[in-house]
């Protein structure tokens, strides 16, 4: 064996020798080393993203319970939320994005609907899909009513696929 | 200067596959423009500042204060859409020669590397301008990749380093763009060039005779320098007569009407317009992709002919071919905006079945009819069949593309380009 490399045929050539052991010992060790390296350049490049996202863990404070009326919209830019208060009074923080390509809707008061100018979809005031290519309702801010105040947790975000009741919340 | 021209060039070459028309040059070209999109990038980078905060005002500093700031960004913006399409010519060249077989099946593979590495470097570079076009350009581009089953969103989240676009996503995709494609494309070019002088030079027609043996200087190199002086007078006067495109500073909050996907992606876009996402952004492009890469591995009952599309019978089905695509691709997306809307028609069944399923059988429905009739008739070898196959993908890919480019306006309506 081995005679390509010029090396000396060993006593116990045809079995497992000493330098196949040895030979795949690297091998091995080379293959670990690689996946290691691997391993702490993805955990060097991700481990510092993703974490200094300005929206996460902040409450923003919208404004007072009756300044909202009933069958509204208000448009929130800052915080990139519409702020719909339905005919019952039930409030629902409405992400600005849509859910099938992530645009920018905008609400169309004469129509009573949120409208995304990239491929038309369209959603009703809860955020239910009124008209495809967009399949999930819109995601949601959790709302949060303090003494009579409306505020929004505007850092976790709440993905759904369709308008349930206990999604709205109402003031005492 | 000559040794460095001679030493990446053999000693001589066959008076054959100097012919302009064997390869159109486009290896060459291709090589050319990454080395003016590597000078004029440097050149960028003297100005250019990495942050959302920065980058808008550091281009439109860039356009206006610097002295021949525009024209070196323009030509950066040129000479990248140059090289994504002669990149794409050289690939439709390579297959149509039939350069792909035995000693050439790896630089094959090797070849759609570097056309996926020009694409990613053309897309990383979109966002940098982190302008209204670039933002939403590549907001929805991203969300595409979220629809990939099962790991799709949170490979999306992965890439943009969060829900939405951010200084990370910008971050990120200045390094990739500007350090680790170019180097990647460097070390993979060289070695693509490498390949083709192992298997002996470019393609040659197979049972003729090789011609007489020329020495590459002047023969090569004086054919090579007027190429090039062509190539980088039509860059200058593009760089000279239009502007790179540059819109409002990016805005979060309001979408452009209509958002469209760079020009590349138009295609794919264009798709999903017809499909549920989970084929028109996964299961097709990856099917497209996975033929792509064994086309070379194929059994194939007779050697490669080295001729412009095989033979004359494989001429004729390759013209048979396009228009059975043009025509099919038309109808589709005419049909689907206009008479036949499956998730409309059939509100009830899910849309991954009456808007994926259903229109992908009829696709194909429409293929095997094509085929039976058309091998029946031609009787054509299994070379000229796949050929036939990749002349559909290609034209219907871009009726596609040109569809998503020109002929779609406002909330994405098909309309005419001079109403839009």
């Amino acid at each position: 064996m081995n005679r390509k490399n010029g090396l000396p045929e060993t006593a116990n050539s045809g079995k497992f020798s000493r330098r196949d052991f040895f030979g795949m010992a690297w091998k091995g060790l080379g293959l670990l080393a690689g996946l290691e390296a691997l391993g702490m350049l993805s955990a060097y490049v991700f481990s510092g993203k993703n974490k200094q996202n300005p929206l996460s863990k902040q409450m923003q404070e919208a404004g007072s319970v009756n300044s909202f009326a009933p069958g509204s919209v208000t448009a929130f830019m800052g915080g990139r939320f519409y702020l719909a208060r339905l005919q019952d009074g039930g409030f629902i923080a409405l992400s600005l994005r849509c859910t099938h390509l992530g645009c920018s809707i905008s609400w169309e008061e004469n129509k009573k609907r949120f409208i995304c100018p990239c491929h038309s979809s369209a959603f009703d005031i809860n955020g239910e899909v009124l008209n495809p290519p967009a399949a999930r309702a819109l995601s949601y801010y959790p709302v949060l009513i303090e003494n009579g105040i409306v505020k929004v947790d505007i850092g976790s975000l709440k993905e759904r696929n369709s308008f349930r009741k206990d999604q709205l919340v109402y003031a005492q | 200067m000559q040794n460095i021209l001679l030493h990446v060039h053999p000693l001589k070459v066959s008076e054959k596959s100097l012919t302009f028309h064997r390869t159109f040059g486009l290896g060459g070209i291709a090589a050319l423009l990454i080395a003016v999109q590597i000078i004029t990038g440097i050149l960028l980078r003297f100005y250019y500042i990495p942050s959302p905060a920065g980058a808008y005002n550091s281009v439109v500093f860039l356009k206006h204060q610097v002295v021949f700031g525009q024209f070196v960004r323009n030509i950066h913006y040129w000479s990248g859409v140059f090289l994504l399409m002669i990149a794409f010519l050289h690939f439709l060249r390579v297959f149509f020669t039939g350069a792909y077989r035995e000693g050439r099946r790896v630089n094959w593979l090797f070849g759609l590397l570097l056309l996926t590495i020009i694409v990613l470097s053309n897309f990383t570079g979109y966002l940098l301008p982190w302008d209204q076009l670039a933002y939403w350009a590549i907001t929805v581009s991203t969300n595409i990749i979220g629809y990939f089953p099962f790991f799709g969103e949170s490979l999306r989240m992965t890439i943009i380093g969060g829900k939405e676009l951010n200084a990370d996503t910008l971050q990120s995709f200045f390094a990739v763009h500007s350090a680790l494609l170019p180097f990647m494309l460097l070390v993979l070019v060289v070695y693509h060039f490498w390949r083709v002088r192992k298997s002996g030079g470019i393609m040659l027609p197979a049972g003729q005779e090789k011609g007489e043996m020329l020495p590459v200087m002047p023969n090569l190199v004086y054919r090579e320098f007027i190429v090039a002086l062509v190539l980088m007078a039509v860059l200058f006067l593009s760089g000279a007569l239009f502007n790179a495109p540059l819109l409002e500073k990016a805005n979060p909050a309001y979408s452009m009407n209509p958002t469209k996907a760079p020009w590349y992606f138009a295609g794919v876009q264009e798709l999903l317009m017809h499909f549920h996402p989970f084929f028109a952004a996964f299961i097709i492009p990856l099917g497209v992709l996975a033929f792509m890469a064994l086309i070379p591995f194929l059994k194939y009952d007779q050697p490669p002919s080295g001729h412009w599309f095989i033979s004359d019978k494989g001429k004729k089905s390759a013209k048979a071919t396009a228009v059975f695509a043009v025509a099919v691709t038309l109808a589709g997306i005419l049909f689907n905006a206009y008479v036949l809307n499956f998730e409309i028609m059939m509100p009830g069944i899910p849309a991954f079945i009456s808007n994926g399923i259903i229109p992908l059988c009829i696709l194909f429905l429409l293929m095997f009819v094509y085929h039976r009739f058309y091998h029946k008739r031609f009787r054509l070898s299994k070379e000229e069949r796949v050929q036939a196959v990749f002349v559909f993908i290609i034209v219907a890919f871009i009726v596609l593309t040109l569809c998503g480019i020109f002929f779609r306006g406002k909330d994405m309506a098909l309309c005419f380009p001079w109403n839009a």
